[in-house]
């Protein structure tokens, strides 16, 4: 098993597509794909299944939802039921209308922040994090592919040079 | 995947621009020198922010005795600077939830700008509920947390509590939905950053991104429900502050109209201050290819409709008020009364600016006219204001007992806390337009090929296309002792070579490694690594000396490298290294 990659550069986010779809065409692994901007249609491409993160948003809801009515009943039928201005404080079904606002806004608060807060643990994003995109110019204008090697090695280069590739690299997996 | 886009639509980058030219244009604001206007608007932000913090520690010292308040008049320019703020902190949310669901590409010239401002507004809009406490220090029990009174809680029938609620979360999920954004941009600015306490600053601030592909799916997917999320919170947020109003029992404030007219008054408001904003941003940054006419006219299209819709609940206010017949109707703050009383001169502001000046903007000439536009904007920034005042003094200047009726003026401590929010914003935008990628680059670059002038005018009509030149590939191997083995042409003739060398140093100067720095020649488009190592070799090193080659030198060049002929003057090495040399 060799421990080597090739890093094929382009310059172009169509030309990149093909050359993704080629390459998975020709049966190589590809490793990863590093690109300036969201190239529309690459995960598909590259056979990366959808995210999930939407579902997570939609559960982290319910459990804002949840926690907020636990949240209101505690305080304000159960623990300490105020007369305000004659409103009906010992049931929490008839005082919920004036509640509306407070678990709309938690239900938002909680599916906002938890799915953001998952989508940075996932992509192991945050603070101190050091980059690992190989390329300083793949932030800018230029699409990193990143190809396993396998004993294959000038068949991937001649299929890389094929695909308009504008630069090859072969490299040390680090 | 197709780039089609209908060519009567117009394009909203303008410029004949590439991807690395969209880099260069949003780093240069932070690579590059502030000047002399930069720091002048910031050290006049900066007194007039002072100024305010010695108001609010007047405040807080002495108690809101300070302020111009009085027995009848209990609420003035706190609460009409807080809706205000918060109002303004409506636009940018708008721009980058609403617009990002319906698909409008123009919204990414603007979003990140006008998101920093929701942020920057929302913060003096906070202020004012703080301060206004008077005693600050027990501003926790507003929180629901157990407190010395035996856990007291707090009220959640209230509308003052709701907005607690409401505010907190809208600008918890703002700052993220910003910074989430943030992050790829961050990230070219840390691979572009020279200075290693640039580097390092960003490379924090951008938490590691790489534009993995994965990540870039989660990226969007998470952009898209954000938005989902963003677009009822932003409308919450500005119908609960319509409830402190429209919940109570003071005649003009219980109003069922209140929160739709709020909202919409909310998108008027925030719209304007985008505007003021960022043409004096686009001229000072050199963003005009970004945030073009086509923006300015979208928003004001905007303005137009909202500012409809604000006008239509005056209407109504005023009829309703004069149909009921009810002589209280008539102390409100649109009415016959508000109109020709003491308050006339705030009731005709309020009428001038927001609902006659814009009309203006049905005019296409007007509409699509910078100028103008900016004027306007400024009106009903004013017009704004004023509608928060009328509402809240106008109304608590008359009621029940006429001997009561009285007028309000406001102290220098009222005059320095709203001078100095309006010194607090300008320092943090001003702040932000130097060290922040101001537009959206990673969403641009992606609508380039769509909406770009260049790729526009080439797909309508396909015979200005110019034939690319066939680039061959550049092959390194990475050996185990990870020395880069370089498969290329051998390069002929020594010594002829040697004397190209020299002539071509000549004219470029010659780098003295004791007293210059290197540059990262890899910035400029078209030099690679294996091309920076030979320009190594022949001794160029810098910024200075590339930008000085004319076509004699890239001829010379070519003949010593013998690779990539015409290269050089095809990605225009000099005028690039020109830009960066700065």
């Amino acid at each position: 098993m060799s421990s080597k990659v090739i890093h094929a550069l382009y310059d172009d986010d169509d030309v990149l597509l093909n050359a993704v779809k080629e390459v998975r065409a020709a049966h190589h692994h590809i490793d990863e794909v590093y690109t300036p901007f969201p190239v529309h249609g690459l995960d598909k491409a590259m056979g990366i299944p959808p995210t999930r993160l939407a579902i997570m948003a939609f559960i982290f809801g319910v459990m804002g939802l949840a926690f907020s009515i636990w949240f209101l009943n505690n305080i304000m039928i159960v623990d300490w039921p105020q007369n305000i201005g004659g409103k009906p404080s010992f049931s929490f079904l008839e005082n919920m209308p004036a509640f509306v606002p407070v678990m709309f806004e938690m239900t938002v608060f909680f599916s906002a922040h938890l799915m953001v807060i998952t989508f940075y643990m996932r992509s192991k994003i945050w603070p101190f994090q050091t980059a690992d995109n190989p390329d300083p110019r793949t932030t800018d204008d230029k699409f990193l592919m990143e190809v396993a090697v396998d004993g294959n090695e000038d068949a991937i280069i001649a299929l890389l040079e094929k695909t308009g590739a504008e630069e090859i690299s072969v490299k040390e997996k680090h | 995947m197709g780039h089609y886009e209908a060519p009567i639509r117009e394009p909203i980058i303008t410029g004949d621009k590439s991807y690395h030219d969209i880099t260069l244009d949003v780093a240069a604001p932070i690579e590059g020198k502030a000047n002399k206007s930069w720091y002048i608007a910031f050290t006049i932000a900066l007194i007039a922010f002072l100024w305010g913090i010695g108001s609010i520690a007047y405040t807080i010292g002495t108690g809101i005795g300070v302020w111009g308040l009085n027995n009848r008049i209990n609420w003035a320019w706190d609460i009409t600077n807080f809706v205000w703020w918060v109002g303004i902190g409506h636009a940018g949310t708008l721009i980058s939830a609403v617009l990002l669901l319906f698909r409008q590409k123009w919204r990414m010239g603007i979003n990140r700008s006008a998101e920093a401002m929701t942020i920057f507004a929302v913060f003096q809009a906070g202020l004012f509920p703080l301060i206004h406490m008077g005693r600050i220090w027990n501003g926790f029990y507003t929180l629901p947390v157990p407190n010395p009174l035996g856990s007291l809680w707090v009220n959640f029938n209230s509308p003052l509590l709701w907005d607690v609620f409401a505010i907190s979360t809208y600008l918890s999920v703002s700052l993220v939905f910003w910074w989430t954004g943030l992050l790829p941009d961050f990230a070219m600015i840390r691979d572009r950053a020279t200075k290693p306490f640039q580097k390092k600053i960003y490379s924090l601030v951008s938490f590691g991104w790489s534009g993995k592909a994965k990540d870039w799916q989660r990226f969007e997917e998470v952009s898209l429900v954000l938005a989902g999320l963003a677009t009822p919170l932003v409308l919450s947020v500005h119908t609960i502050v319509s409830f402190d109003f429209a919940t109570s029992v003071i005649p003009g404030w219980h109003s069922t109209v209140y929160p739709p007219y709020f909202v919409a008054g909310a998108v008027f408001s925030g719209f304007a201050m985008v505007q003021t904003l960022l043409l004096i941003m686009r001229k000072v940054s050199n963003l005009e290819d970004y945030i073009t006419r086509v923006h300015v006219e979208n928003m004001n299209k905007v303005i137009l409709v909202t500012g409809g819709i604000v006008t239509v609940a005056y209407l109504s206010e005023l009829f309703v008020g004069w149909y009921t017949g009810s002589s209280y109707e008539d102390f409100v703050y649109l009415s016959v009364g508000a109109a020709t009383g003491p308050y006339w001169w705030a009731f005709w502001s309020l009428i001038i600016c927001n609902s006659i000046i814009p009309q203006l903007f049905w005019f296409k000439k007007i509409r699509r006219n910078y100028i103008w536009t900016f004027i306007i904007a400024i009106f009903i920034n004013i017009g704004m204001w004023f509608e928060r005042f009328d509402i809240i003094v106008i109304n608590l200047s008359r009621g029940h007992l006429p001997s009561s009726w009285t007028q309000f003026s406001p102290t220098f401590v009222d005059i320095g806390i709203f001078v100095g929010t309006i010194g607090f914003f300008f320092v943090l935008f001003l702040l932000y337009a130097r060290t922040f990628p101001v537009i959206a680059q990673a969403e641009v670059k992606s609508i380039l090929k769509s909406s770009g002038n260049n790729f526009k005018r080439e797909r309508d009509n396909p015979s200005t296309v110019k034939t690319e030149v066939k680039k061959e590939p550049i092959i390194i191997k990475e050996e185990i002792v990870k020395e880069e083995k370089i498969v290329e042409k051998p390069i002929v003739d020594v010594d002829d070579k040697q004397a190209k060398t020299n002539s071509l140093l000549e004219s470029l100067g010659t780098f003295d490694a004791s007293k210059d720095t290197a540059d990262n020649l890899k910035k400029i488009s078209g030099i690679g690594p294996v091309m920076e190592k030979t320009l190594n070799q022949i001794g160029i090193y810098t910024f200075a000396q590339v930008s000085k080659m004319t076509n004699k030198e890239y001829d010379l060049l070519d003949s010593i490298t013998g690779s990539f002929p015409g290269r050089a003057q095809r990605d225009d090495w000099a005028g690039q290294a020109n830009k960066l040399k700065s």
